[in-house]
C-alpha cells in the first residue's frame, strides 16, 4: 500500500515536470522575441534534468546523474552561446 | 607557482574532481591534482583579480541571509504565480560602494539567483547597477534594504 | 534498487514527498514563464525552478542514494553547485543581451541610460 503511494508520488513528480516542459514549449514556439526563446530552452533544459534525476532514483542507477551533469553543463553553454549571438550576432569575437 | 596564485580554485577543482569520481584513492588524488594544476595554469593567462576575503564570519552570515532570503522570495514569487495579479515590476537604479571586481561578481550571482530580483546592468563608470524587481510595492525601501543586507556586507568582507 | 539497505517507510515517504514539492515548484516557475507580461518580467520565473526546485530535488535524492547504498553519496551537491552558480551568469548575460537589443531598437519600455536620479541615496 504505501510503496505504491511512493511510486505514485514519483510518477506524478515526473508528470508534472514532464508539463513544465510543455509549458516552456509553449513559449519557446510562442516567442515572441528570440531572448524568450532562449530563455524558455534554458527552462527546457533544467526541467529535462531534474526528470533525469527522478529517473534516476527510481532506477537505483547512478549512470543517470552524469547525465544529468552533461546535460546542466549543456545547458550552461548552450545558452550562453544563444545570449552572446543575440548580443553582438557572432558567438566568437 | 599556480597553487600560490589561486589557491581556492585549485582546491575546488581537486574536490570536485574527487566528487566527481565518488572516491579519495590515491590514484584519483594524484589524477585530480593534475586536473587542478593544469585548469589553474589554463587560467592564468586570463589572470582574473584576485580578493582577500577578510572576516569568514560575516561570510557565514551572509550565505545564511542567503538561503533565508531565496527561501522567503520563492514563495513571494509562487504567490504571485498563483494569483495571477499584474506584477509591480519596476527597473530600480542603485549606486555602488563596492568596488570589487570579484565581489560585484558574488553581488549579481546573489541578485539573480534570488527569484524576484534580476541583475541588468552595470555602470562601471559611475558604479551604478540596474536591477529588475519583479514586485515590489515601494523600490526605495527595496534599494535601501539591498543596500543594507547584502552590499554593506560584502563591503566589510573584501575592503 | 539495487541496494544493500532499504529505509523505513516513513521516510521514503517523505523523500517522494519533497521530490514532488521540488517538481510543483519547477513546473510553476514555468507557469509563470507562460503567464508574466514582459521579458523583464519572466527572467524571474526560471529561478524558482533554479533555486528551491531543483535544491529539494537534489537533497532528496542525495539522502535517498546515501541510505539505499550505505555510504554518502554527494554526487547531487556536485550537480546543485553547478546549477546555482551556471544560470546567474546565463540569465545576466541574456537580460544584458535582451536590454542591448532593445535600447538598440529604441523600445521605450526599458530605461535607455541610468538617469542622473538614482533610486536610492547616495552613501
Amino acid at each position: 500500500m504505501m510503496a505504491a503511494v511512493i511510486e505514485g508520488m514519483y510518477v506524478a513528480a515526473q508528470v508534472i515536470l514532464a508539463l513544465a516542459m510543455a509549458a516552456g514549449c509553449w513559449r519557446l514556439l510562442r516567442g515572441p522575441r528570440a531572448q524568450d526563446r532562449v530563455l524558455a530552452l534554458d527552462s527546457i533544459y533544467l526541467s529535462a534534468m531534474l526528470l533525469l534525476v527522478i529517473f534516476g532514483m527510481r532506477s537505483g542507477g547512478l549512470l543517470y546523474f552524469e547525465i544529468a551533469l552533461v546535460l546542466g553543463a549543456l545547458s550552461f553553454v548552450s545558452t550562453l552561446a544563444l545570449a552572446k549571438f543575440l548580443m553582438r550576432g557572432e558567438v566568437i569575437e | 607557482m599556480n597553487l600560490v596564485r589561486f589557491p581556492l580554485l585549485w582546491l575546488a577543482l581537486l574536490a570536485m574532481w574527487l566528487l566527481l569520481n565518488g572516491s579519495v584513492a590515491p590514484a584519483q588524488l594524484l589524477l585530480g591534482v593534475i586536473v587542478a594544476t593544469l585548469a589553474c595554469w589554463a587560467v592564468t593567462p586570463v589572470a582574473p583579480p584576485t580578493s582577500r576575503i577578510r572576516h569568514l564570519a560575516i561570510v557565514a552570515t551572509l550565505a545564511g541571509l542567503l538561503v533565508r532570503d531565496v527561501v522567503r522570495s520563492n514563495i513571494d514569487v509562487l504567490r504571485l504565480i498563483l494569483s495571477g495579479r499584474p506584477a509591480r515590476s519596476a527597473f530600480v537604479n542603485i549606486p555602488l560602494e563596492l568596488t570589487d571586481e570579484n565581489g560585484l561578481a558574488v553581488l549579481a550571482c546573489i541578485v539573480t539567483a534570488t527569484p524576484g530580483s534580476a541583475w541588468i546592468r552595470h555602470d562601471s563608470k559611475r558604479n551604478v547597477v540596474t536591477i529588475h524587481v519583479l514586485d515590489t510595492a515601494d523600490k526605495l525601501a527595496w534599494a535601501d534594504d539591498f543596500k543594507r543586507t547584502y552590499e554593506r556586507r560584502l563591503v566589510e568582507i573584501l575592503q | 534498487m539495487t541496494g544493500t539497505f532499504s529505509p523505513p517507510e516513513w521516510l521514503q515517504a517523505v523523500i517522494a514527498l519533497v521530490v514532488l514539492a521540488g517538481a510543483v515548484v519547477t513546473f510553476i516557475g514555468t507557469v509563470g514563464l507562460v503567464r508574466l507580461a514582459t521579458f523583464y518580467q519572466r527572467i524571474h520565473a526560471p529561478t524558482l525552478g533554479t533555486s528551491m526546485g531543483t535544491a529539494l530535488i537534489l537533497l532528496a535524492s542525495s539522502l535517498h542514494s546515501s541510505l539505499v547504498l550505505g555510504r554518502p553519496v554527494v554526487h547531487e551537491v556536485l550537480i546543485l553547485i553547478m546549477v546555482l552558480v551556471t544560470t546567474p551568469v546565463t540569465l545576466v548575460l541574456l537580460a544584458r543581451a535582451a536590454l542591448y537589443r532593445d535600447v538598440a531598437e529604441g523600445n521605450p519600455d526599458v530605461p535607455a541610460l541610468p538617469r542622473s536620479t538614482e533610486d536610492a541615496p547616495k552613501p
